[in-house]
């Protein structure tokens, strides 16, 4: 097993095999979100029980919660990826990272909106400077950092290098500003109301989320993978692969 | 079920827009992160193919030219 | 009127060609006004009566960041030269430059506005006040800048220099429309305080090319 998975991170550096290997899995991946993304919604939707306090709106979890959690191990993913580049130089590493930049970020910002609109109906408020709400924007900040710096060098070789090195500055951050922003919520709010009740969660509200939270996943793994492929085309369109894939 | 009818279902307890705005909002964005990368892909097809076909063109240029003088 | 509407057409691509242009800035804006509720109090009834201020002293420090490079590229590649040679009128052009300017910073920070708003947790009534005063004050903001773009293009870390130039001449645009959002929040009057930024966005926008001319000539004759 070990075996298989070290020979696999092998093969997947190369462009070829990466362009080879994941073009096979992109089928199920997409059958296995679609089918996740239904199942979870139905019994999300449809089944689950309203919330005693906050009504259909908790319906929201499931997608905040899913998103909120791809968002935050997508950053540390984009800072593994880079740092793997930075010290094995391994290009596909490097393409791997800049295509989570922006899904990423895309997550947070979907986190980061409905959380806000579920603080509505809940707080009566379209925004509060919660703890929680707080570290994803300022995640969302430095999603965004890191794309406006890659996209700033010209040099590739450079920019995937700029890019890495300011990811892992970040994700050494990031339970730091958690601290911080969790500290300085203490100060001013004496009780937050949690969004997510986890350890009192009724099974039926429980098992659509932790479907979505699953699904979730996979479907973030097929969005890196189709921008991934799309770098390995542009990085290495004038090997003769390539040119054999254009001319099918 | 949870909802009687699609109009309990659409309404959400008073909830609807905030629910509905929210899985509406992650739909688009969703799509535009579905949508982005398959256009990129196919500008990529369609560029690279016509620059294969230009140098092409050159290369039977330029045999044409060689056997010419 | 041919090289202005030239320049104009070809700034304006440049920034759609290059988002970062005018996605940078308003990253700023809205990591500004982020500050403070950190800093000081994130509680809606001390931010709502800070919010059009804090808003606004965000504007103006993303508008100065973007403003740097208003004549930068131009200087470099010798554009400014051959503006000056071509005969044409420098105040239309200047003019020209400071519209760019504006469509590329002052009008995505005034789009983006109402979201600030709803993070600092302005008052549903300051909104329109706050919106009217960014759509008339930021114009302002573009004309004078540019004035001190003008006079900086060329000088080595020009940047902070600028800043120091211009934010004098900003603070009765910052004093009237921060008024203007903070008594619309409590639920007073405050077309004064618009008529006022008016008035200066015509008084900057007759005037201020006059300087920015100047100034372009003067930074060729270095």
């Amino acid at each position: 097993m070990w075996q298989w998975l070290v020979r696999l991170y092998h093969r997947l550096g190369s462009p070829k095999w990466f362009y080879e290997i994941t073009g096979r899995w992109i089928p199920w991946l997409t059958v296995t979100a679609s089918v996740g993304v239904v199942v979870g919604l139905v019994l999300g939707l449809l089944y689950a029980p309203a919330d005693y306090q906050q009504g259909n709106s908790f319906r929201i979890i499931y997608i905040h919660v899913p998103a909120a959690l791809v968002a935050q191990s997508a950053f540390i993913m984009m800072a593994v990826a880079g740092a793997v580049f930075l010290i094995w130089r391994m290009k596909m590493a490097a393409w791997v990272a800049r295509s989570i930049a922006p899904i990423g970020a895309s997550f947070c910002l979907i986190a980061l909106l409905t959380g806000a609109i579920w603080g509505k109906p809940t707080w009566g408020t379209w925004w509060v400077w919660d703890a929680r709400l707080t570290s994803m924007l300022l995640l969302l900040f430095l999603y965004f950092g890191v794309m406006a710096l890659q996209r700033a060098i010209e040099s590739d070789d450079a920019s995937h290098k700029a890019g890495a090195i300011l990811s892992l500055v970040g994700v050494i951050n990031i339970p730091i500003i958690k601290y911080s922003v969790e500290w300085w919520n203490t100060l001013h709010q004496p009780a937050t109301l949690t969004l997510t009740e986890k350890p009192s969660m009724h099974p039926d509200m429980l098992v659509p989320l932790l479907i979505m939270i699953l699904t979730t996943y996979i479907f973030f793994a097929l969005l890196v993978i189709l921008r991934t492929r799309n770098e390995v085309l542009r990085h290495e369109r004038k090997r003769s692969w390539v040119r054999e894939l254009l001319e099918s | 079920m949870e909802f009687n009818s699609f109009a309990e279902f659409l309404a959400m307890g008073r909830h609807g827009l905030y629910v509905w705005l929210s899985y509406g909002i992650t739909a688009v964005i969703v799509v535009i992160n579905v949508i982005l990368p398959v256009m990129q892909r196919r500008r990529f097809f369609k560029e690279q193919q016509q620059r294969l076909r230009r140098e092409r063109r050159n290369q039977t240029g330029d045999k044409q030219h060689a056997s010419s003088t | 009127m041919s090289l202005v509407t030239a320049t104009v057409k070809r700034d304006l691509l440049l920034a759609a060609r290059n988002p970062g242009e005018w996605l940078n800035p308003l990253m700023f804006f809205l990591m500004v006004a982020a500050l403070f509720p950190l800093a000081v109090d994130p509680d809606p009834k001390f931010l709502s009566k800070i919010a059009g201020g804090v808003i606004w002293v965000a504007a103006l420090l993303a508008t100065l960041l973007s403003l740097d490079a208003l004549y930068k590229s131009d200087v470099e590649d010798g554009s400014l030269e051959q503006w000056l040679a071509s005969g044409e009128s420098l105040y239309v052009l200047a003019l020209g430059k400071a519209l760019v300017h504006w469509l590329s910073s002052g009008l995505p920070l005034t789009l983006m506005s109402p979201l600030l708003g709803l993070m600092m947790a302005l008052p549903d009534e300051a909104f329109p006040a706050l919106l009217l005063s960014l759509g008339v004050g930021t114009p302002v903001l573009s004309l004078l800048g540019a004035v001190g773009a003008a006079l900086t293009a060329g000088v080595r870390s020009g940047g902070l220099l600028l800043s120091l130039l211009i934010l004098p001449l900003y603070i009765p645009v910052l004093i009237f429309a921060a008024s203007a959002v903070y008594h619309a929040g409590i639920g007073m009057s405050y077309n004064g305080q618009i008529g006022f930024l008016g008035a200066m966005l015509a008084l900057s926008a007759c005037l201020t090319p006059f300087a920015s001319a100047a100034a372009l000539k003067l930074n060729l004759s270095r």
